[in-house]
């Protein structure tokens, strides 16, 4: 299950992340981070055991999380089933089933690389 | 005796109810188990199908005189312009016109699926005043059923096959081939293959000048060859015609490819009869059979780099091999769509609704895509290029460093190794730094190790883009083994063209 961290000022350079792997013991893998000197957004990776206790983990210390169930959303009337999304990702969020594009949400990690690679503006980050 | 039949019989089949339609993604293995003569007896039609970015794509309009009436001479729809040079109310709108308030994610592209979904659309026109002609401006909101006539004249749609896109730079490239990703991250490709409609008839024994194709969704029809029609090199296209009024938005999509522009998914599908064996054969064709080659779009020329041929069969595959490497493929075309074209014209045929058309002439076997000649060239960076450039080792200090620039005519200092090969970049602003934070050690720990650089024989307007890109303003001039040969600067650009207009 992916989780996105919002981390607010004042917190962003406590070593957040380890803390709660350590207190957790959760396998944790960054997918994307994208953290300045007042702010922070950081899409993790848990296995589903360990997400919900990670999610409080990370709230007591004050960081807002976000389970990301539903990253991308494509939506159907716009999408030709082209394919341009597919090679530029990443983590292989979508392939090609009978030559219909299908997504797999588990995989994205909201780069944003699919959104600008659609000709027809048919994907969308949620919570974006 | 060779196995044929006429169009006239396969018309009357059509009539009667009696005609075998198949796709062409179906014909393969019908030729494969009853060889090309029991093909032409089994089968009367193969549809073919193809849906992707045509970006020679656009409509001609004919709005109806106001009163009093005008003589457009520019005109835009929704705030694209269209062409109004064609006659006092008609306008050419082409796809790729982007708007002059939304920038290229709204264009004429956009204004022609607008106008086939049943939205209105802005009108406002300049006229140049005459006396059958009084009226200087008009403004008015038109629905597409308002329009006297509305006939898409698409001067290039439905290439036989496309160049597989690849990207060999250090940098994402935004193209009409979709984004590619730096270092061969990915390949993409377009075109329907195996549904090709060109593809499938490559001799044209039956495509040819006017005929009945499915287009956008209705009937329309071949005008000719289209432009840059090129059937020795693999590379024939169509020019098509049909009216808009017809046409339905599910095969008329508009896109826009990240800054590249808008352009126009069109659905294109022609039917092609099993008249003889050699019909048969040709329609025959497979994924495997469609050779592509896979040009490297990192190279900004016109003779991009050809790394090797493929064809329809791997890039669908989803991978290429690219210099040892598996680079996953993607598609820009949508091959579902396509098989909605061929699928929806076999329909129409079996229905009895698309009759098909004797060809008034074949399309032409030879065509002529040749570069453009130019008369007026700019020079090459080997032209204007600082030939005295002075570079320094990986070892000297920052002092020394600082000594070499105050000395020199350059800001810019390329620190180079041993054998001459250019290792990195230092400024007079990375000196300044590396002195204020009490830094005087060796250039090699303050130099940028991510050079920017042209080579002697590139046009200036690619060295120029690229110190535009990413704001800079010089380039280290180096030869094919790396080694720095000039400089070129933006002071060197700005004196070859503040010189140019003083002439």
């Amino acid at each position: 299950m992916k989780l996105m961290l919002r981390v607010a000022p004042g917190i962003v350079r406590k070593p957040l992340i380890a803390s709660v792997i350590l207190e957790t013991g959760a396998l944790i893998n960054i997918e994307r981070a994208s953290i300045d000197a007042v702010s922070g957004e950081i899409v993790l990776d848990v296995s589903d055991d360990k997400c919900k206790q990670v999610k409080d983990a990370f709230e007591r210390r004050g960081v807002d999380v976000v389970l990301l169930e539903i990253p991308v959303m494509r939506n159907e009337e716009e999408c030709v089933h082209c394919g341009a999304c597919i090679a530029i990702c990443p983590t292989g969020t979508f392939r090609f089933d009978d030559w219909k594009v299908v997504t797999d949400p588990g995989k994205c990690i909201q780069c944003g690389a699919c959104v600008t690679a659609c000709p027809h503006r048919a994907l969308q980050l949620v919570l974006r | 005796m060779e196995a044929k039949k006429s169009l006239s019989e396969i018309n009357e089949r059509i009539r009667d109810g009696s005609v075998r339609v198949v796709t062409a993604e179906e014909m393969p293995s019908i030729v494969e188990e009853l060889g090309p003569d029991g093909a032409v007896r089994e089968v009367d039609v193969v549809t073919t199908g193809t849906f992707g970015a045509m970006c020679s794509s656009g409509v001609f309009l004919n709005l109806g005189h106001s009163d009093p009436p005008i003589k457009i001479s520019r005109a835009w729809l929704n705030q694209v312009e269209a062409y109004g040079g064609v006659a006092a109310v008609d306008l050419f709108l082409g796809a790729t016109q982007p708007s002059e308030d939304r920038g290229i994610e709204y264009g004429g592209a956009h204004v022609i699926e607008d106008l086939v979904s049943g939205r209105a659309v802005d009108v406002m026109g300049e006229g140049v005043g005459t006396d059958c002609y009084p009226r200087m401006e008009i403004e008015t909101t038109l629905h597409l059923e308002d329009l006297n006539q509305a006939l898409m004249v698409n001067p290039r749609n439905a290439y036989q096959r496309y160049n597989a896109a690849t990207n060999s730079s250090d940098r994402t490239l935004h193209t009409y081939m979709g984004t590619l990703l730096p270092h061969f991250g990915n390949v993409h490709y377009s075109g329907a293959g195996v549904l090709n409609p060109i593809s499938n008839d490559p001799g044209f024994e039956y495509i040819g000048t006017g005929v009945r194709i499915f287009l956008g969704g209705a009937q329309g029809y071949i005008v000719g060859p289209g432009t840059q029609h090129s059937p020795g090199t693999g590379f024939a296209t169509l020019m098509v015609s049909g009216d808009l009024k017809r046409m339905s938005s599910e095969f008329l999509r508009a896109a826009t490819f990240t800054k590249y522009g808008p352009t126009l998914y069109v659905g294109v599908g022609v039917p092609i009869p099993i008249l003889n064996e050699r019909l048969a054969l040709s329609t025959a064709v497979r994924d495997s059979d469609i050779t592509v080659p896979v040009v490297d779009y990192g190279v900004q020329r016109r003779d991009r780099p050809v790394l090797k041929s493929t064809s329809y069969a791997e890039l669908r595959s989803g991978f290429v091999e690219i210099n040892g490497k598996e680079v996953p493929t993607a598609s820009l075309s949508s091959f579902h769509m396509a098989r909605m074209v061929a699928g929806t014209l076999k329909k129409w045929i079996e229905r009895g609704e698309f009759l098909l058309t004797e060809q008034a002439e074949p399309l032409s076997k030879s065509g002529v895509s040749r570069p453009m000649k130019q008369t007026k060239e700019l020079p090459y960076v080997g032209d204007v290029m600082n030939r005295d450039v002075v570079t320094v080792g990986e070892n000297i200090s920052v002092p020394e460093a600082a000594r070499v620039i105050v000395g020199s005519r350059f800001d810019h200092l390329p620190v180079v190794s041993d054998d001459g090969k250019l290792m990195g970049i230092i400024t007079t602003w990375d000196i300044s730094k590396a002195v204020a934070n009490g830094n005087i050690s060796r250039v090699s720990e303050i130099m940028t190790r991510r050079v920017y650089t042209a080579t002697p024989d590139e046009p200036i307007e690619l060295a120029a883009r690229t110190m535009d890109i990413h704001s800079i303003s010089a380039l280290p001039v180096v030869d094919k083994d790396n080694r720095v040969i000039g400089m070129i600067t933006s002071n060197d650009l700005s004196r070859l063209f503040a010189g140019r207009r003083s002439i």
